[in-house]
């Protein structure tokens, strides 16, 4: 059964963190995040879970670090400041394979930044973040349903690859308000973690650890992390396709950029101009083959983003220069509207038909 | 003849395993007493033990109990999350004086503030003894190291750290006591005391912490008599011995 309710962003995510049995969340206050902790606070004893607000966002991911090598279902908020300081963390769980779920409610920066919806720390989500050779699994969100939906599924991930999944939202995504459909679905038992410190009893002493002395040892360890990269490449990868199947431009986006996006097609639809929408749901794995794919049958592809040009590189990286890849972003907080992300995509269309039949000539406002 | 009665053996918690430890090195000590109390309280199935980064980033292979290697400096937030985690199970941090008085004050001192049902092994030996002798913390002014070539100058460097003094002013902490290696009696002692902080975590008391003054012979420059000498003749005069918290709350046993 389905309780449909209106929810925020944040809360609906917090929400299905609890019914996904995530039992342990260590977070720090920061703005545009804090319904998540505030949620978990008041919510967790009812279910005879533990919230901890720490001294620090450092301390609260080596806290889930605890938690999570102890065979429990753990996870931390944060925003972007907050995210760089649990990366240290993040890069000690990756290496000694446990699972967690972190959550980015992206903010502005570089620094201290503003609490305004922002997409800056794509690099910083898809490229590892920390230090070392590793990756996380990265979910995109694109309304509340799927702040909540893939809450869900990445505790599942988590568990799957021993690995942490970051979800990669940002402020408006947190903080608006939409009906969500809640699962009325509540996960209670996990699959076994033979691996975790609970106790040697009865059995050889588990160890959790991302230290290996010799270069050998070490090299080994990365390589069969890496296997596990490429199974999440082959498996995992998410994709929302609209209206691609006539398409001559491509917008590709994600999060709260797609939803605008969309609008942006419509319009250019209402124009006669065959738009369609790429967005990727998994941000790593990137969808890489879809857009490939896709390349050979579009004539352009504009990438919008808030941010000063860093998805753009992994479709350019996807497309391999079968058609022309063009940037359009905002920064510092600022939104694109669906009219501006118009007249860039008709200002590519332009350049690249004149000439040819001028059939985008005759809509220039 | 009747079978001899076992006086003296390995403990159960400590594996049978050689250390890297330098010659002279009390980890070995410390990890013998550490273990030595776990046997006795009957609790190595449902410890968990924190390995630091530092010298004892090892203790993992020489502990026969679960083990989690933690960032450095971050192991009470382990701990914290996995005794949080999992209030049952006995949870103890080992963590050097670079780990817990520098790199991971925040860490130990909330954990002590919010009273966290653990027990943490703090070994000072005044120096970074991983990284090659490098300045710690606890450096006592004067002391030579690789970045306080000349001694510790309060004026560059500031003065050492008595963290367990000011570990001990928390409401959370209820078990604080500083102890030494250096001697046979002091050893014992040190085991006393070792022991206590664990009963409190067993009484489900608090947080409670024994930092153990160690020697570092091979960063000292000194042989390992020498290196106990100098225990005893520079690093208790600064740091005072015994239970600077002894007052535990009522219902705990002390030994």
């Amino acid at each position: 059964m389905e309780e449909r309710l209106l929810m925020k962003g944040n809360e609906a995510l917090a929400e299905a963190a609890i019914r996904a049995g995530c039992r342990c969340f260590f977070g720090y206050p920061i703005t545009p995040q804090n319904e998540i902790p505030e949620y978990m606070a008041k919510r967790m004893p009812q279910v005879g879970g533990v919230f901890l607000q720490a001294e620090s966002e450092v301390s609260a991911i080596n806290m889930v670090y605890g938690a999570a090598g102890a065979g429990v279902r753990a996870m931390t908020s944060s925003s972007s400041p907050g995210i760089s300081l649990k990366q240290e963390g993040i890069s000690y769980m990756a290496g000694a394979e446990l699972p967690c779920v972190v959550v980015n409610v992206m903010r502005a920066g570089p620094g201290l930044g503003g609490i305004q919806a922002a997409q800056g720390d794509y690099f910083q989500a898809t490229k590892g973040g920390g230090h070392g050779d590793y990756y996380t699994l990265v979910l995109a969100p694109g309304s509340v349903q799927e702040m909540m939906d893939l809450t869900f599924d990445a505790f599942d991930l988590a568990d799957k690859y021993r690995n942490p999944v970051l979800i990669l939202c940002d402020a408006i995504l947190g903080q608006m308000m939409e009906p969500v459909e809640l699962k009325d679905e509540f996960i209670t038992q996990l699959q076994p973690k033979p691996w975790a410190t609970v106790g040697a009893k009865g059995r050889e002493p588990n160890v959790i650890n991302s230290f290996y002395v010799s270069a050998e040892e070490q090299e080994e360890h990365n390589i069969k992390l890496f296997t596990k990269y490429q199974r999440m490449r082959n498996e995992e990868v998410r994709v929302e396709t609209w209206r691609m199947e006539d398409a001559e431009i491509a917008l590709v986006a994600y999060g709260t950029v797609s939803r605008i996006a969309k609008a942006a097609v419509e319009l250019m639809r209402q124009e006669g101009i065959k738009a369609g929408l790429i967005r990727p749901i998994t941000l790593f794995p990137f969808p890489e083959k879809t857009i490939h794919d896709l390349a050979f049958n579009v004539k352009a592809f504009s990438v919008i983003e808030m941010s000063m040009g860093q998805l753009v590189e992994d479709v350019r990286l996807a497309v391999k220069g079968v058609a022309p890849v063009k940037f359009y972003g905002t920064t510092g907080g600022r939104l694109p509207t669906p009219e501006s992300i118009f007249q860039k995509a008709y200002e590519l269309m332009n350049e690249l038909t004149r000439g040819e039949n001028g059939c985008y000539e005759k809509i220039i406002r | 003849m009747a079978a001899m009665k076992r006086l003296f053996g390995r403990p159960e918690a400590l594996r049978d395993v050689p250390t890297h430890y330098c010659p002279g090195c009390p980890h070995g000590i410390v990890h013998r007493l550490i273990a030595e109390v776990i046997d006795e309280l009957e609790i190595r199935e449902k410890t968990i033990g924190i390995a630091p980064v530092g010298c004892a980033v090892l203790a993992y292979n020489y502990f026969n109990c679960d083990m989690q290697e933690a960032a450095h400096g971050r192991a009470s937030a382990v701990a914290t999350g996995i005794k949080r985690a999992l209030p049952d199970s006995i949870v103890f941090s080992y963590q050097g004086d670079g780990d817990l008085a520098s790199i991971g004050t925040a860490e130990i001192v909330h954990a002590a503030a919010r009273g966290e049902n653990i027990t943490v092994i703090f070994i000072n030996n005044a120096i970074y003894g991983m990284t090659g002798g490098q300045m710690a913390p606890t450096t006592l002014v004067g002391q030579r190291t690789t970045t306080c070539p000349d001694g510790r100058d309060p004026r560059l460097a500031g003065f050492p750290i008595r963290i367990s003094e000011m570990l001990a002013t928390l409401d959370g902490a209820v078990y604080i006591a500083r102890a030494s290696v250096h001697n046979i009696s002091h050893l014992l002692k040190a085991k006393r005391c070792i022991k206590t902080a664990f009963q409190v975590q067993l009484n489900g008391e608090g947080f409670a912490m024994v930092e153990v003054l160690c020697a570092c012979p091979t960063n000292w420059g000194l042989s390992a008599p020498e290196a106990m000498k100098w225990v005893e003749k520079n690093m208790i005069p600064y740091y005072p011995l015994w239970e600077i918290k002894p007052l535990l709350k009522e219902g705990v046993v002390r030994d």
